[in-house]
């Protein structure tokens, strides 16, 4: 326990002394907030009724598929990982506590938007905060699943980049956050679903906000818990302690079954 | 008989076409300080990653502590200590909190003497990026030791260290023996290995060269002791011995028995009525045998 305690309480203050994970983590987040809710509030008046979750999904988001996977990357290439294994430390805590302590810095961004975001930019405060907190909960187990599984499965930073902008820009752009994915063209639809941020802006606006969902919240919860799952199930299986040790256990094309439950989703709940 | 704390037969491993370890044996006993030299691509690191159960072998027979590397990691780590000549530490994490988080994974407390001897404990708040190579390695070290490991592996521990943590380090390696640890040593400093090892083992070429005690090896080469002498007068000059040249004030030569050449030298000394000021006799270095070897084995 202590182990636990000592792991997490550095973890933590990593997320604030590196700089790189202090403007994922907190400085996009709060001034992407600030930004959107001066300007698009003016320019879609419609953007205030679901800025509090698209702003929550869009902390959540960078955090998690820009934040997680490059010093995962690093610690792997730098020999890092190798000194925890001969340490005795398993790849299980090794995972968990980045995206835990991801979790928590968002869940704190989340906090400060949906407490904030009322009062400076009249947006509406969720009906039912638990559900809301279960939900946020739920979209960073998803999301820092995914970002943990793009540091595994990535051979070097760069190719990391393009797999956290092939979830990252489609999540902004089709995930609900800046459109609503009912005006949509159904294939459009159909690829916002194989995302994350797409059930998670459905659970938040049909579960906590009291608003019309595409299909049912509970649904939406239930693809993001399975997504989640899902990833960091992966992420555990094909973790490699070092680049030179050819020792994967799979092959990481892999990966991609973390996005069937999504997969499932977008055919089963899109009508 | 002695107990083993290492048995390796016939470890062997590839990667592809390069054979790195070629089917070596090898028993290092409980207590013993082991050095494995050789020079660069001998297959020390991949020898030593083997046995701490970063890399599986193709073939052979392992147990460290008891322990099949291979097959049981979790019960390995408990009993051993490893410094990885590539490892490291996240940047942004003091050598405090390293030296708890590790303690506590290992749970044991860790000992405040050990960084103060390891000139660590005036950067005991320094984050791992900010510390010299030096004090990165001392580092490293302090975690390797911090519970007292049954089989403690070293791999160039002194590299880039002063000379004051250099022998510090070696009192504590020294220590550690004293108190059953064994401990498994690469190293490319041959002095280092023949003052510290009691055994040692020359991989070349992905095989083992030769095995035993430092002075052991360095007696069967073909390498030559010196014997310098001086004297308050010239007994030794003007021909006396065929084999000796001036060297400043001394007399230098070279030989293989190095006990009758002495006698000789004593003996012709007395009878010219001169008197002896300094005699010293040198056996070829671990180094020079190392040279050797290596010679030997590229010819």
């Amino acid at each position: 326990m202590k182990t636990v305690a000592l792991h997490y309480s550095f973890e933590f203050l990593a997320g604030m002394r590196n700089r790189t994970l202090l403007l994922m983590n907190y400085l996009m987040p709060l001034g992407f907030y600030a930004l959107v809710g001066t300007m698009m509030a003016q320019i879609n008046p419609f953007f205030g009724d679901q800025m509090i979750p698209a702003m929550v999904a869009f902390a959540i988001l960078s955090g998690t598929i820009m934040g997680l996977p490059t010093p995962l990357i690093e610690s792997r290439e730098g020999g890092i990982l190798r000194s925890f294994r001969v340490h005795g430390f398993s790849a299980a805590p090794l995972l968990a506590m980045p995206a835990i302590t991801t979790a928590v810095h968002t869940g704190l961004v989340a906090a400060v938007i949906t407490l904030t975001a009322p009062m400076l930019f009249d947006a509406p405060a969720p009906t039912d905060p638990w559900t809301f907190v279960l939900i946020t909960a739920l979209l960073a187990f998803a999301l820092s699943g995914l970002g943990s599984l793009i540091g595994v499965v990535s051979a070097g930073s760069k190719v990391a980049i393009l797999w956290q902008q092939l979830i990252y820009l489609p999540s902004m752009i089709l995930g609900g956050l800046m459109i609503p994915v009912e005006i949509l063209p159904d294939a459009f639809a159909r690829v916002a679903h194989l995302l994350p941020a797409t059930y998670g802006m459905q659970a938040f606006l049909g579960g906590a906000f009291g608003m019309e969902s595409l299909y049912s919240p509970a649904a939406a919860a239930g693809v993001l818990f399975a997504g989640g799952i899902a990833a960091f199930g992966l992420a555990l299986y094909l973790f490699s302690w070092d680049d030179k040790n050819g020792g994967r256990r799979g092959h990481p094309a892999l990966a991609a079954l973390a996005l069937l439950p999504y997969a499932i989703g977008a055919i089963f709940l899109v009508s | 008989m002695e107990e083993l704390a290492i048995e390796v037969r016939g470890l062997r491993k590839t990667y592809d076409d390069f054979v790195a370890v070629d089917g070596i044996d090898f028993e290092v006993r409980r207590g013993e300080i082991f050095g494995l030299l050789g020079p660069n691509g001998a297959g020390k690191t991949t020898t030593l990653e083997c046995l701490e159960g970063l890399r599986d072998a193709d073939e052979g027979e392992m147990l460290v502590g008891g322990v099949d590397p291979g097959s049981n990691r979790k019960k390995l780590y408990r009993g051993i200590g490893v410094q990885l000549q590539s490892g490291s530490l996240p940047g942004y994490m003091t050598v405090r909190e390293a030296l708890r988080l590790f303690g506590a994974h290992r749970g044991v407390t860790p000992d405040p003497g050990i960084p103060a001897r390891l000139g660590l404990a005036e950067h005991m708040d320094t984050q791992y990026a900010a510390l010299s190579t030096g004090q990165k390695r001392r580092t490293d070290l302090a975690l390797a030791i911090l519970h007292r490991p049954g089989v403690l592996f070293l791999d160039e521990p002194t590299a880039g260290l002063d000379v004051s943590t250099r022998i510090a380090l070696h009192g504590i390696i020294e220590e550690l023996r004293e108190s059953g640890t064994t401990v498994i040593l690469s190293t490319h400093d041959m002095a280092e290995a023949e003052e510290l090892a009691d055994r040692v083992a020359i991989l070349i070429r992905g095989r083992i060269a030769a095995i035993g005690s430092p002075r052991d090896l360095t007696a069967t080469g073909h390498g030559m002791t010196r014997i310098s002498a001086r004297t308050t007068g010239a007994s030794l000059g003007c021909g006396a011995f065929a084999d000796f040249r001036p060297e400043g004030e001394y007399f230098v030569g070279f030989t293989t028995t190095p006990g009758p050449a002495v006698m000789r030298i004593m003996d012709h000394i007395s009878r010219a009525g001169d008197t002896l000021v300094d005699l010293r006799v040198e056996r070829p270095s671990l180094e020079e045998r190392f040279l050797e070897m290596v010679r030997d084995e590229s010819a």
